[in-house]
């Protein structure tokens, strides 16, 4: 018997993509924000909230993806910024290839803001690197708050955690405090921002969070990522 | 459920480094999982059985090594593991330090047995 070692990783393909484009996206100054939840946690609603606030003159542009449907597309299309839906056909993640083949016929360097909105599911999405500064993962008030000890890998490699839905806070039994230490317990020092899409709740926040992640961005631009 | 589409591509791995060796039998590939990978080994196992049945590679074992979540310490550089999410050092107790391993998904070695010459 004769043992071969490989040391290769099994997602390499994939990593060698995502550091091609962290590379570009890089150099053009641009911040890339990868958007992680359980299905129907918000964040397209996030996202239309934050389209809507921006002003008309923002170089934002967003790829979101799903199994089926151009929906989420359609939804976000109506605020005039690039958006284009990336439909997987089942495949429960996006991948580094899916964003490349996507990004092809956009011109980068008129991008400032890149957010993909990844497809539903809080595990294997953290497995995909698909060249992002920053990924941001999502909780709303109608899920447990021990999702962050549950799912502790995407809670602890997201550098943000948006907690969302919390108009409902008075009709469910979440605890939003024990939530936000779980998600600390898993990630210390984790930064957290508490939003309502609905009723426009912490929208501010989360803007400010974009426009430090957008001027850091820019500033390093050029430099080694 | 991307335990599939990983055990596809670890047979690829398998199938292009088989071709290396003319005349050898691959009989077990090994594999190091972190366990902040998001993978189940389980699940791993059953796509991967589910994969080589009925093909060359039916009865190629998966050995699966899962690997703790591990940290160093940024103020004393001790390395220790993370339980129960646990993040004081074991060394000095400081609250300061990062991941250096835990989220692998790595083919770590293929057993190949080479075949006996046909005595017939």
């Amino acid at each position: 018997m004769n043992r071969v070692p490989l040391e290769k990783k099994v997602l390499s393909e994939n990593d060698r993509i995502a550091a091609e484009l962290r590379k570009r996206f890089h150099e053009k100054g641009l911040l890339c924000l990868n958007l992680i939840s359980s299905p129907g946690s918000g964040k397209t609603a996030l996202l239309e909230k934050t389209l809507e606030a921006l002003p008309k003159s923002e170089r934002v542009a967003v790829l979101t993806g799903d199994i089926q449907t151009e929906n989420d597309a359609a939804r976000l299309r109506r605020f005039g910024f690039p958006v284009k839906q990336i439909t997987t056909g089942g495949t429960c993640h996006l991948d580094a290839r899916m964003i490349e083949r996507h990004l092809a016929d956009w011109r980068l360097d008129e991008i400032d803001l890149l957010i993909f909105e990844n497809v539903g599911n809080l595990v294997c999405p953290s497995s995909y690197d698909l060249g992002e500064a920053a990924k941001v993962v999502l909780l709303s008030v109608t899920e447990g708050e021990d999702k962050p000890l549950k799912y502790p890998s995407i809670f602890f490699k997201s550098e943000l955690l948006v907690i969302t839905k919390t108009d409902l806070l008075p009709y469910v039994p979440f605890d939003i405090d024990k939530a936000e230490e779980n998600a600390r317990r898993v990630h210390p020092g984790m930064e957290i921002i508490r939003t309502s899409s609905t009723k426009g709740t912490g929208l501010n926040d989360w803007l400010g969070w974009l426009e430090r992640g957008k001027s850091t961005a820019t500033a390093r631009a050029g430099t080694l990522p | 459920m991307h335990e599939l589409s990983i055990a596809q591509s670890v047979l690829h791995t398998v199938e292009a480094e088989a071709t290396r060796h003319p005349g050898a039998k691959p009989t077990k590939v090994g594999l190091r999982i972190g366990e902040l990978s998001a993978i189940d080994p389980d699940a791993l196992q059953f796509s991967f059985e589910a994969l080589t049945h009925e093909t060359e590679l039916e009865g190629l074992q998966l050995e699966i090594e899962v690997c703790p979540r591990r940290h160093r310490c940024l103020d004393c550089g001790t390395e220790f593991n993370i339980r129960d999410f646990d993040f004081r050092c074991t060394g000095c107790q400081s609250t300061r330090n990062e991941c250096i391993s835990g989220d692998q998904i790595e083919i770590a070695y293929l057993d190949l047995e080479e075949h006996e010459p046909s005595t017939a």
